[in-house]
């Protein structure tokens, strides 16, 4: 089981990734810059948090454009699985590769905080290792995670069970005060319809050992580890 | 030759760093503003003098990087 991240101008969570795969996987993930147009031999390709060139334009809209990309989305088109980060999930909507858009938080402010949510599907790679309706508090960072999508996309990725995370209080409840950032449907992560492609806000890598306040992130790895191993 | 790109959000999608302004104004004392849209205005020097070739170069600029035509709407404007 051997992971590659890729490396962005301004990527900042690219190490704690690494970190997170060696420790959860037992081997040390490739690193790959931007401007590589390959890809090495891979099981699983994440694009880490961060601020790729500079969040200009549009969060993500830039790095969406490397040379690298080309390599990911043919790679995920041909179902390599990805994880997509915080910065990662928006370079995964600005790619094309998950539906809908990640606008500006709805109170106009970078939030950096442990934030409650629900687990709203174990039928992942990513996330077998959870229990359905689990509540789990992940951190979040970012200034742009208010997930917009037309109602027609929304309608279809609820249908078909690709909400993965959603924003709640302690309790589950999915209410507009537990919603952080203005999501539609308090929508917090997506996976695409293949279920191999999923990018969310939280940041999983920031809470894998005790010592980080909690352990909940470290299951999507271990998810991930048994499915690709 | 130049290309002037404003890229705004769509109807219906929400605003905030337009609300803000809003509010902002409505401080200010300038009661008779309705609503306050937030965009982006880019200039962009281009090579060559034909209008039509800019034209559809700017909006394949604007589809594939400029805009984000999930949630934004974009206008182009070369002058010669």
């Amino acid at each position: 089981m051997k992971a590659a991240v890729i490396v962005f101008p301004g990527s900042n969570c690219d190490r704690d990734v690494q970190v997170a795969l060696q420790k959860r996987m037992g081997t040390a993930p490739h690193m790959v810059w931007h401007r590589e147009t390959a890809l090495p031999k891979t099981d699983l390709i994440v694009l880490p948090g961060g601020f790729s060139y500079g969040d200009y334009l549009r969060c993500g809209a830039m790095a969406a454009n490397s040379p690298i990309m080309r390599a990911v989305v043919a790679a995920a088109r041909a179902g390599t699985p990805v994880l997509g980060i915080c910065n990662g999930f928006q370079i995964l909507i600005e790619a094309g590769l998950l539906p809908g858009a990640l606008m500006r938080n709805r109170d106009l402010k970078f939030i950096c905080k442990d934030v409650t949510m629900r687990v709203e599907t174990t039928d992942t790679i990513f996330t077998s290792h959870y229990n359905n309706g689990e509540i789990v508090k992940i951190p979040v960072a970012h200034h742009d995670g208010n997930y917009f999508a037309d109602a027609e996309t929304v309608k279809r990725l609820e249908g078909e069970g690709q909400v993965v995370l959603r924003y709640t209080d302690a309790e589950g409840n999915a209410t507009d005060a537990a919603n952080i950032n203005g999501s539609v449907n308090n929508i917090a992560g997506i996976v695409d319809e293949e279920r191999r492609i999923f990018g969310l806000m939280p940041h999983p890598e920031r809470v894998i050992e005790p010592l980080h306040r909690g352990t909940q992130g470290a299951l999507i790895f271990d998810s991930l580890l048994e499915a690709l191993a | 030759m130049k290309a002037r790109v404003h890229v705004t959000l769509k109807n219906g999608v929400l605003d905030p760093q337009g609300k803000a302004v809003h509010h902002a104004l409505q401080g200010l004392g300038f009661a008779g503003v309705g609503d306050v849209r937030q965009g982006k205005f880019i200039e962009l020097e281009l090579e060559g003098t034909d209008v039509e070739k800019a034209r559809s170069d700017v909006k394949e600029m604007c589809e594939k990087l400029l805009a984000n035509t999930v949630i934004e709407n974009y206008d182009i404007d070369i002058v010669a």
